[in-house]
């Protein structure tokens, strides 16, 4: 093992607590990322002479904290105020051994409400909660997002500077306010997900190491929150929608529906794991969240062993509570996909009939989709063709337009019959 | 990259005394990290070879060889399923597992990376999955 793969593996796993235990101590985020860089590069310097120490992590803690030290003795020299040390403010520098520099999880939560903070807009919140909890180099990010690194480097440091020129403190927020930033972080973890599982197959290989880090930086918030349902609900959303990957798409990368998929080829592992996190949500027996209503919809067909196995009745239960917390069209749309294999596709058009009226859905061409399949079932091909053609007017691709237009012709016709 | 690691020790080793309070909370200590790290997805801790047998295929035939497997320098006690960015990355890991010479001698933790669809997709033809997909109708009566 190459001693800088071997570094950069230790930056994974250590920086993010590093760096979190010293934006306590000094407030500010960028100069902790800076101490816990130059610590990491003094580790390249020093290890291959003297050895790896037993405990990379307190080394790197130590060294960094010294050259805190540093700065502040060189900005002290200069005259300058010293604002990097929060304590010692009578002129005497802390000690390194103090107490209130050991790693505190809740220093890791701190950070994570920041790099989330509402201040920044979604696609800083994004790199930078990569670049700091999830302990990913520039480059990887970089490569996960196909965009040059120094574009990413770029709204990094822009991240940080927008966050100390609105003088964001490195704190916990308000006890009143968490709720509200909890949902603002889950929401930074979902959106770096689904960046990686709405990927084209053509990129899949790359974008899948996103959801990757996504489920990765969710089990650790579900270790700093271990009574917040929600995270454990994500989590398990995330890892079962993960499970199907591998079957989502076929060999020329066009989307598979769950019908069709190889349910011998989802990854059993991540659904182990993600039933075993939506039980924890369960416990944890709160009104249950759109993230634990999601998943528990996502594990019954996790747990049907065929298609025509799945419990429909369930699922419909479960999209009612979510078209109640959400008060989302698309929800609705979805409730009536499963009401069609309940009840059958005349129950399931008329849940639809009231989303034609809905503003919100005016743009959304898989409305005019799923009516077509509607009314295809229900031989109303003339209707049907009339949805497709709506449908593809508003298509957000090329492609997704002309597999409407092919529909189309086919519903056409099949009315002509 | 998702990987096992599997904890091997010397047969003879087996079986050398059970493990006391303060072994098992550093182990537990330890899988807690992992857990916190986001990094373990599954394990189990396997009996010792006493309780298992061998299937042995030769050009002379099977063979069954009950346990324990006491030729055996490693024999595997258990293993996790962890799900790390790089080998590299599970090797830090792994240097950081408790480790009791009054259990044995030596331990050793062989991590091996597990092969994803990525490997498949290149090595596997068409008649294979079209067999696959064979199989899986018949599997589920879909």
């Amino acid at each position: 093992m190459d001693l800088s793969e071997s570094v950069e593996a230790l930056w994974r796993i250590e920086s993010p607590q590093l760096i979190a235990t010293l934006a306590r101590r000094i407030g500010d985020l960028d100069i902790a990322e800076d101490l816990a860089s130059e610590a990491f590069v003094a580790a390249l310097e020093q290890w291959p002479v003297d050895g790896v120490p037993p405990r990379p992590g307190a080394w790197l803690t130590t060294t960094a904290w010294h050259k805190a030290i540093d700065r502040a003795r060189r900005e002290e020299t200069a005259r300058r105020k010293a604002p990097l040390l929060v304590a010692g403010q009578d002129g005497q520098l802390p000690d390194v051994t103090d107490a209130a520099l050991a790693p505190i999880p809740d220093d890791l939560l701190t950070m994570l409400f920041t790099t989330c903070h509402p201040v920044l807009a979604p696609e800083s919140r994004v790199a930078l909660t990569l670049r700091l909890f999830g302990g990913l180099t520039t480059d990887e990010i970089a490569r996960a997002f196909l965009a040059p690194s120094p574009t990413v480097g770029q709204r990094i440091s822009r991240a940080k500077r927008t966050l100390a020129e609105a003088r964001v403190p490195v704190e916990a927020p308000a006890a009143n306010d968490v709720p509200e930033r909890l949902r603002a972080v889950l929401e930074v973890l979902y959106l770096i997900f689904n960046e990686g599982y709405s990927a084209s197959s053509g990129e899949s290989i790359v974008r899948t190491d996103l959801a990757i880090e996504a489920m990765r930086m969710g089990r650790v918030l579900a270790g700093l929150l271990p009574t917040e349902p929600e995270v454990f609900g994500l989590v398990a959303l995330m890892e079962l929608q993960a499970s199907r990957f591998r079957t989502r798409a076929d060999a020329d990368g066009m989307p598979v529906q769950l019908e069709h998929q190889d349910r011998l080829n989802w990854d059993r592992t991540l659904i182990d794991h993600g039933l075993g996190m939506l039980d924890r949500a369960f416990d944890l027996t709160r009104p249950l969240g759109p993230y634990t209503l999601q998943a528990a919809i996502s594990a019954c067909h996790a747990r049907a062993t065929s298609f025509a196995d799945i419990d429909w009745v369930a699922i419909v239960a479960l999209y009612d509570a979510l078209a109640q917390v959400t008060g989302s069209p698309v929800v609705e749309l979805n409730r009536a996909v499963a009401i069609l294999h309940l009840d059958g596709p005349e129950a399931a058009l008329l849940v639809t009939e009231p989303l034609l009226e809905d503003r919100r859905l005016a743009g959304y061409h898989l409305l005019g989709a799923v009516r077509d399949d509607l009314l295809t079932r229900l031989g109303r091909h003339d209707q049907a063709a009339a949805e497709l053609e709506r449908a593809a007017d508003i298509a957000p691709t090329k492609q997704e337009r002309q597999l409407l237009l092919d529909r189309m012709v086919e519903a056409l016709e099949a009315a002509n019959h | 990259m998702r990987v096992m690691v599997m904890t091997k020790g010397d047969a003879a080793d087996e079986g050398r005394g059970e493990p006391t309070t303060e072994m098992f909370e550093k182990m537990q200590a330890f899988n807690e990290q992992l857990v916190n790290a986001g990094i373990l997805l599954g394990g189990e801790g396997l009996k010792p070879s006493n309780a298992g047998a061998k299937v042995a295929f030769s050009s002379s035939g099977v063979s069954v060889f009950d346990g324990p497997f006491t030729e055996s320098k490693e024999v595997i006690a258990g293993y996790w399923i962890w799900e790390v960015s790089s080998l590299a990355e599970a090797v830090e890991w792994a240097k950081r597992c408790p480790f009791d010479s009054s259990y044995g001698d030596s331990q050793v933790l062989e991590i091996r990376p597990l092969f994803d669809m990525e490997d498949f997709a290149e090595t596997v033809d068409a008649e294979t999955l079209a067999r696959s997909e064979e199989l899986q109708s018949r599997a589920t009566g879909g």
